[in-house]
């Protein structure tokens, strides 16, 4: 696991902003750390980076207890949290080359070169030398990632790195994380957006007012939520009724189309059943639910809610 | 790592800004003595009615007259900021991640602190002996107790003097880098360390809490005079010397207690 936590709690007086939670986050996979504003994700990535002291729990980092071997873990961890943050009176290669130097090996020969790559991979060669002060906001963001890759690091953790930038830049930040996470690297990504945490993802935690709700394959969020059947019929009344009886659940009427959730039920059964019972099926379809509805479901709230 | 540290905070226009103002007050101060033909002797800050006698005391009337106040001023805000300025930037969060180590850190912030109090009066003695030389005679120093000294013996203590204010102003840098560590708002922090200063002072001259004279940093910051005393007179600066070791332990065991288990939320 590249990231293990048990019990992990955080309590800032009453408020629960990280409630017992068991995080495992496998070697190797894209991990979208999913919920809304406020859920308690960007707490957990603080308790998890050593810089807040957990209320409960222990935790892992690379198979590393932690904080115990911070000092030895966290220079093969890469991290954005909540925004990138930089002196705003040097340049992008003198803010980068200050933080690198500020590590544990405050020398190093290859610093230079991983400078101008970094900054070259999220396309900001041609600012290198502008001050952070002169930067936009998206330029940030993007400095911002070039310090989680200035080194070659086996987790990387990015805490809504898209935030502030445009459709483009977006795109090629994501196309970027994919792109780390077929390199082998581990990425724990967390995100309001759940759009984007499906486009990247191999596995998904869903966090909700500081519980984490379900972790997973995204294949597994995806069946957590049961696909539903709609039907068009010249009677949906009758037809409502019909399926009710072979155990559909929370059947609804609107107007001639009926939904319901097949909860086991194979809608070619459901067809027949209609077709015997006299009934004229104009159109039988069904749902795959999206993440959306499974997430609605888990949470029972929708997105951008701040808990 | 403090050497980079170093190179940040010196780097850095503010700090320039600060350096600035303190070359700035021997040269006016030379310059004002020169135009106005300075004080009768026994009048005026002490050393200022010197001046005009040798060049030298050009850089020990700037050090007596930046003192109370410049001195104290560009140490607040250096030392103020310390912690809570990269706080307040969100850069702490980034070196503690990356990882810088939270004492590391704090050690390499203390050097830096402690470097600049000693950088802040060198500088103010450098340009006074550069501004004396150039506005006024320089030769035999006579000393505060009426023997005479040479020219190059005189340069030798008022470079020590330095040395001994910068020393003077370790028990302000690690209050100052306390208060640092407590706050997300570094002028807070520089407001407080400044009061500290202030409350010292009135302390200080108000003879009621004289029991409590001895312990107040501020008491032996005119200690360096007693350097061109013949022979040297020791004791007071040797006090001083041990007061501010002892606030240094204090407000930097603090200091490493709160930056070690705080929780950095900015």
């Amino acid at each position: 696991m590249a990231v293990e936590t048990h019990g992990l709690a955080k309590h800032f007086g009453d408020l629960r902003a990280v409630d017992d939670i068991d995080l495992a986050v496998p070697a190797g996979s894209t991990y979208g750390f999913l919920g809304p504003n406020g859920s308690g994700k960007t707490t957990t990535i603080r308790v998890l980076l050593g810089l807040v002291t957990p209320t409960a729990g222990n935790w892992s980092l690379l198979g590393q207890p932690m904080p115990q071997r911070s000092m030895s873990t966290l220079p093969h961890v890469g991290a954005l949290v909540e925004g990138p943050a930089f002196y705003p009176w040097l340049s992008a290669q003198d803010n980068l080359a200050r933080f690198d130097a500020m590590g544990p090996d405050w020398r190093s020969p290859t610093r230079a070169k991983r400078i101008a790559e970094a900054l070259e991979r999220v396309g900001l060669t041609a600012a290198a030398k502008k001050k952070y002060r002169a930067y936009s906001l998206g330029m940030r963001q993007r400095l911002g990632l070039a310090w989680a890759l200035l080194r070659p690091v086996q987790l990387l953790v990015l805490d809504e790195p898209t935030n502030g930038m445009d459709p483009q830049g977006t795109r090629e930040i994501r196309h970027l994380i994919r792109q780390l996470g077929a390199e082998g690297t581990t990425v724990f990504l967390s995100s309001h957006l759940l759009s984007e945490i499906e486009q990247v993802c191999s596995h998904v935690g869903v966090m909700h007012r500081g519980k984490l709700l379900m972790q997973g394959t995204l294949a597994d969020l995806r069946a957590s939520a049961a696909p539903k059947l709609r039907v068009e019929a010249d009677d949906p009344v009758r037809a409502a009724e019909v399926l009710a009886r072979m155990g559909m659940a929370d059947v609804a009427v609107q107007g001639p189309q009926l939904v319901g959730t097949l909860d086991g039920l194979r809608p070619e059964d459901c067809c027949r059943s209609l077709v015997e019972a006299g009934i004229g099926v104009r159109m039988l379809l069904r749902e795959q639910l999206s993440l959306e509805d499974a997430f609605v479901a888990l949470t029972g709230e929708g997105f951008n809610v701040a808990g | 790592m403090w050497l980079v540290e170093a190179r940040t905070v010196f780097g850095r226009a503010r700090i320039k800004a600060l350096l600035g103002v303190l070359v700035a007050v021997p040269v006016f101060l030379a310059l004002a003595v020169y135009l106005s033909g300075g004080p009768a002797n026994g009048n005026g800050p002490a050393f200022v009615d010197r001046v005009t006698q040798n060049g030298v005391f050009t850089a020990l009337a700037a050090l007596t007259v930046a003192m109370p106040f410049f001195i104290p001023l560009a140490i607040s805000v250096v030392a103020g900021d310390a912690i809570a300025g990269e706080a307040s930037l969100g850069t702490l969060r980034y070196l503690l991640v990356r990882p810088a180590g939270r004492a590391r850190l704090l050690a390499a912030k203390g050097i830096v602190v402690g470097l600049f109090c000693i950088v802040a009066a060198l500088v103010i003695v450098v340009a006074g002996l550069i501004a004396g030389v150039a506005f006024f005679p320089h030769g035999v120093v006579v000393t505060l107790s009426g023997t005479t000294i040479s020219f190059v013996d005189g340069m030798g203590r008022s470079l020590l003097a330095a040395l001994i204010v910068g020393l003077s102003m370790f028990g302000l840098a690690s209050i100052g880098l306390f208060v640092s560590t407590l706050t997300d708002v570094p002028i807070a922090a520089m407001a407080v360390t400044l009061g500290a200063v202030i409350v010292s002072a009135i302390l200080d001259s108000v003879s009621e809490v004289s029991f409590l004279h001895p312990w107040l940093f501020t008491n032996y910051w005119t200690a360096f005079s007693d350097l061109v005393r013949d022979p040297v007179y020791w004791h007071n600066i040797g006090k001083d010397l041990i007061l501010q070791a002892g606030y240094v332990a204090v407000f930097g065991a603090a200091a490493w207690a709160r930056m070690t288990s705080r929780d950095v939320l900015a």
